[in-house]
């Protein structure tokens, strides 16, 4: 096999025994994306020199006899939302075009640390609010396994790179399904930890209280190897947790006895899937590889129980209600003065004094008196040509929800509804180890189909919202393919804390199966 | 929860944004849609008894050592400032010339 699409746990006991260089790895890497980026777009920022002078110096310190960090050699790829010092951090918009963070996130210098070969910042939605990875202000990622599809987002970026070869791992961030969708689009395993299991340190903030960075891998081992790096306590992050970290690697080789998984019923009885005309189901081909996925557990040994999530119908809105809450607090920031894009200051000067002289000869003393002083019109000018409409959107919904009139009846009440989201969850793990689903809806969809639906865009991530209003610790494994050759997602989620217990059933999963190990046909074939 | 056009150019101010009126518009359009749809589940749902959940980790109060520490380099924070000087971000007049 190519060294592109080798398995990052095989690529590093390569590079271990000699057999292999960085500067190979990362050179056919780069290759990768040379010849297949200009179509997958899943990069903003290659950082082909860098990248190359970081391998080139792990491959003499590993012959000098040094000791190694343990991703030694491993490119692996960064989405744009986590600050890196030395490249630009855009978050996929106008607001931070030229930004240049002056620190890195905890987990880039954790990936520092263990000698990671850092090549590039991948694309995103804008500031991470999408399912599709088509708001990035750099135009939109394709799907490696059908260019005319989507690749799934905000994570697409990422989870596309990972599936066209371009680097064996890298990191996302899902706040509502961020990196499980994308990761189910492309083919890819993605995980998103506990909340709290990885710092949000140097994440551009999206959701605050749900935000969770993870990884993207080519298999569970993958993951858990990068996970090893990423997890942690981070004393610089108030909601980091402080527990004790296990060798993921080495736990995911131990099966899980008496396994009991659970399936939803309201996954299947159409209860989530709304009844308006533009409502979209759970489309037959999904619900059948999601029950053969099942059955594979059946055969090694698993019990099944049918489950209810009786809340699961209200955690699409009040995902809604509080992510947009948290991102109008959160880009509260980006005023244009600090960092971020400015508008024409000349030009806004100018109306103001325009309007305060035709005022002036009006004697409209009133009139003169509620005039919009320059530098508020200057924030909302920046604001204004900055943003694109998703996050205009969103930061007007989350500017109503949070007013004296809406912040009872909707942000509290979503408050509400979190907790029976999280109680339902708690029952549910009263009952079985791991609750097993579909991740999205659909397999890949056309670009522009949902592009400007935002409430059906929203309602395709009714599957994984879930787990992060409860801080659960969820993954999305490759389980088939669909006959227009597009991949499924099985959505496997667990208690916080518990990233151990839902390794090993994904691993389970990945040992009795080959999905994860299917290949798109021709990554950057041509439109 | 309404989403006029009406609504729009007063919740855009607190927002800090502005839009021309086809862009109002549309957007007026699209949250309504998104509104219904809130205010049709939030209807469905008795919360009643339930307390809000604000945090899901049972952090409280995390605390950290009052320790002097190196912080960000002043110049590699200015140096991201859309217009500055040699030591502070220049803004637009507040109080006229």
């Amino acid at each position: 096999m190519s060294l592109s699409f080798c398995s990052a746990t095989e690529l590093l006991t390569r590079l271990q025994a000699g057999e292999i260089s960085s500067v190979e790895v990362t050179s056919e890497c780069l290759r990768q994306i040379d010849a297949h980026d200009a179509t997958i777009h899943a990069f903003v920022h290659v950082a082909r020199d860098a990248a190359l002078a970081q391998a080139a110096e792990i491959d003499r310190r590993r012959k000098s006899g040094e000791a190694m960090g343990p991703l030694a050699g491993l490119p692996v790829a960064l989405k744009d939302n986590l600050c890196t010092r030395d490249a630009p951090t855009t978050c996929g918009s106008r607001m931070f075009e030229r930004f240049c963070p002056p620190y890195d996130a905890t987990v880039v210098t954790r990936l520092h640390e263990a000698d990671a070969v850092l090549i590039g910042k991948t694309n995103m939605d804008e500031f991470a609010m999408g399912s599709s990875t088509e708001t990035s202000c750099w135009g939109p990622t394709r799907n490696p396994w059908d260019p005319r599809c989507v690749p799934g987002g905000s994570s697409g970026g990422a989870a596309a790179a990972v599936a066209a070869g371009m680097t064996p791992l890298a990191v996302g961030s899902d706040t509502g399904g961020s990196i499980r969708q994308p990761a189910s689009f492309c083919g890819v395993t993605g995980l998103k930890p506990t909340y709290g299991r990885v710092s949000r340190y140097g994440l551009v903030a999206l959701a605050s209280s749900m935000d969770q960075v993870g990884p993207i891998g080519r298999s569970v081992a993958d993951v858990a190897l990068l996970l090893n790096v990423l997890a942690g306590h981070d004393p610089s992050e108030s909601t980091s947790i402080d527990a004790p970290i296990t060798d993921f690697t080495d736990s995911i080789r131990r099966p899980l006895d008496g396994l009991t998984i659970g399936i939803v019923r309201e996954h299947y009885d159409g209860c989530l899937d709304g009844d308006d005309p533009s409502s979209e189901g759970l489309d037959a081909e999904i619900e059948a590889a999601v029950r053969e996925a099942v059955r594979v557990y059946q055969t090694l040994g698993a019990r099944v129980r049918e489950i209810s999530l009786p809340h699961s119908r209200y955690a699409v809105a009040a995902f809604c209600i509080l992510a947009s809450g948290e991102a109008f607090a959160n880009l509260a920031r980006c005023d244009g003065i600090h960092y971020g894009r400015r508008a024409d200051e000349a030009a806004v000067l100018a109306d103001w004094n325009a309007q305060s002289r035709a005022l002036e000869a009006r004697h409209d003393q009133q009139a003169l008196d509620h005039l919009e002083p320059p530098l508020s019109r200057l924030y909302r000018a920046s604001r204004s040509e900055a943003f694109g409409a998703e996050v205009k959107r969103r930061i007007l919904l989350g500017t109503q929800v949070l007013s004296e009139d809406c912040y009872e009846a909707y942000y509290v009440k979503a408050q509400r509804l979190r907790r029976l989201v999280r109680d339902d969850f708690d029952a549910a793990f009263g009952e079985v180890d791991v609750v097993v689903g579909p991740v999205a809806p659909t397999a890949a969809y056309p670009l522009g189909r949902r592009l400007h639906d935002p409430l059906l865009m929203y309602r395709g991530d009714r599957y994984t919202v879930g787990s992060n209003l409860a801080g659960l610790a969820a993954i999305s494994v490759p389980c088939g393919v669909t006959a227009a050759g597009l991949p499924i997602g099985l959505h496997l989620q667990c208690p916080p804390m518990q990233d151990e217990r839902l390794l090993r059933a994904a691993q389970m999963f990945q040992q009795a199966t080959d999905w994860h190990t299917r290949r798109p046909p021709s990554p950057g074939k041509k439109l | 929860m309404d989403f006029s056009p009406q609504d729009i150019d007063k919740v855009s101010l607190v927002a800090r944004l502005c839009f021309t009126p086809d862009e109002r518009d549309q957007i007026a359009a699209q949250l309504e849609r998104i509104a219904n749809y809130l205010d049709a589940c939030l209807a469905d749902s008795d919360t009643s008894d339930v307390a809000p959940l604000v945090s899901i980790t049972g952090l409280a109060g995390v605390f950290a050592d009052d320790v002097v520490r190196p912080s960000c380099d002043r110049e590699a924070i200015l140096a991201n400032a859309p217009k500055r000087d040699d030591e502070c971000y220049l803004v637009p007049a507040i109080f006229g010339e």
